[in-house]
């Protein structure tokens, strides 16, 4: 329904359309699908032969063999935190709390402690992530006032076989690196 | 040895060949249908399994998988009936397995003197036996459906039964039309009645002279094998199927019976309609008897294994049929178009000897 500018609505009757006789008796339908499928299969028949002899061919899948072929991570896709440093190399965390706060799961743990330089206040003494509950959200980032903390490193893979693996410390998150 | 003795142990090593042949092309199938489906959606397919590092295209699967059905528990439901659980797979699977002996495998070899059949069990009423063992198959089904106390397993069966039902009329009436032609019930008579040429080049093949009756068998033969789009015992995504209560070894008769039925159908398709282990051309080769028959079972089995591929690429093309438009399809159109087809059948029969 469009709503006119006079305030009378205007209805569009759709119909479905009807099936012919040729439709209807189902096997020539039938016949087309199974075009489309034999041709799916002897086109990819015939690149995995091509491949298989060695030549120059267009790949007659689309699956990628995950463990042997690298996992394919989109450009903007959450993934692995890391800490971002200062210049100077320091953590740019200053321990405001704010990732803590905001995270849904519960995952970022942060004890602050007193900056020796008085313009930054207060910095991170340890800075610890659960990988094991955290939901990658990416609330943490949205929220950080300095940029301290990124999901951009690519990394999937953080399976590990005692939950308390799962975690990870500031040194770890510190030397983590961004994608290239 | 005595000739009795000899024809007995001659039958012997036939049946023995041929549930052989049968079982390994049902294990050979399960690999092919995971790689056809495979290959018409673009995927890789089974390819997991390997034998120190080599793969071998993913036939290892073949191996791996009976391997892991056989080391997993046997459960029958505290409440099924544990004799009826363990008959219904053997009786579906035996049955099935039955009717690969009746299928003419190739042509009489004459060797030393006397002739060899190449049929495991030659008989008169072959094509009769072969629907028989089907039908009497959905026991298995329903049997495995009832024993299991599951309602699901149990609407399953009952689904099985009434499909089963459906079409094992539909399809006697179907083949009515091809064995009026043949004008007998014996298997490898109904090959050597397709070794003439009409029009001196044709050869008289059951799809050629019954187009419409080998569509026909094709449908009804892939609801007789409850398989997509005819999987409506099955139904995965409605109720998970008769064997819904089946773990193990006996879930795994229950698919090689499946498959089974299938070599059954595609061996019927190729005795009735694609002239059997006939090839027009073979037989200027110049080939002795005895070779000749042998290459015979080549063409047979070539045969057979080009509707197999058909039957499994129809497997994965079409979407399963609603129960109603499973019953519709057989009940209105399949019976009153067989019985049409064979009344036309018997009228050309008549004229063309009339005039």
């Amino acid at each position: 329904m469009i709503a006119e500018p006079d305030g009378i609505a205007k209805v569009r009757i759709v119909k479905a359309p009807e099936m012919g006789f040729l439709e209807r008796i189902y096997l020539v339908e039938v016949l087309k699908g199974l075009l489309v499928t034999s041709r799916h299969f002897f086109i990819n028949l015939w690149r995995h032969m091509k491949k298989a002899l060695g030549r120059e061919t267009e790949p007659g899948a689309v699956t990628i063999q995950y463990p042997e072929d690298p996992a394919v991570v989109a450009r903007r896709s959450r993934t692995h935190h890391r800490l971002l440093r200062r210049e100077d190399g320091a953590p740019r965390c200053a321990a405001c709390m704010l990732c803590e706060t905001i995270c849904p799961a519960k995952c970022i743990r942060i004890v602050a402690e007193e900056s020796p330089d008085v313009m930054i206040e207060k910095r991170a003494k340890s800075f610890e992530i659960d990988l094991g509950r955290c939901v990658f959200c990416g609330f943490c980032v949205e929220a950080c006032p300095v940029d301290a903390i990124r999901m951009d490193t690519g990394r999937v893979e953080m399976a590990a076989f005692w939950r308390t693996d799962m975690a990870r410390d500031i040194t770890q998150l510190l030397g983590e690196r961004p994608r290239q | 040895m005595t000739p009795a003795m000899i024809g007995i142990s001659w039958s012997f090593v036939k049946i023995f060949a041929a549930l052989n042949f049968g079982m390994g092309l049902a294990a050979f199938l399960s690999w092919v249908e995971r790689k056809q489906s495979a290959l018409l959606q673009d995927r890789i397919g089974a390819n997991r399994a390997d034998i120190l590092g080599a793969r071998a295209l993913g036939l290892f699967h073949i191996l791996a998988d009976p391997i892991k059905l056989l080391f997993k528990e046997d459960f029958v439901p505290p409440q099924g009936q544990r004799l009826w659980h363990d008959l219904a797979p053997a009786l579906s699977l035996g049955c099935s397995a039955l009717c690969l002996a009746a299928l003419p495998f190739g042509d009489a070899v004459v060797l030393g003197g006397k002739t060899w059949s190449l049929q495991p069990l030659p008989m008169g009423a072959g094509v009769v036996f072969v629907l028989a063992m089907l039908s009497v198959g959905v026991h298995g089904v329903v049997m495995a459906g009832w024993s299991s106390a599951s309602a699901y397993s149990l609407l399953g069966g009952l689904r099985g039964a009434a499909q089963m039902i459906s079409y094992e009329v539909a399809m006697l009436s179907i083949l009515a039309g091809p064995l009026f032609l043949y004008g007998t019930l014996d298997l490898s008579e109904a090959v050597q009645a397709q070794a003439r040429t009409f029009w001196s080049f044709f050869p008289a093949w059951g799809i050629f002279l019954q187009p419409a009756a080998f569509i026909l068998f094709l449908i009804a033969g892939a609801a007789e094998t409850k398989r997509a789009p005819f999987d409506i015992p099955e139904g995965e995504a409605e109720i998970v199927g008769y064997f819904v209560e089946y773990s193990g070894m006996k879930f795994a008769m229950f698919m090689t019976n499946d498959f089974i039925e299938t070599i059954v159908l595609a061996g019927l398709s190729t005795a009735l309609f694609l002239g059997g282990w006939h090839l027009p051309g073979l037989g200027r080769l110049g080939l002795s008897q005895p070779v000749f028959a042998l290459a015979g079972v080549g063409v047979f089995a070539a045969k057979m294994i080009a509707v197999l591929w058909l039957l499994m690429q129809v497997r994965w093309t079409l979407p399963r049929l609603r129960y109603d438009q499973l019953l519709a399809l057989g009940w209105k159109n399949l019976l009153p178009l067989s019985l049409a087809n064979f009344a036309a059948t018997a009228w050309i029969v008549w004229w063309s000897r009339a005039g």
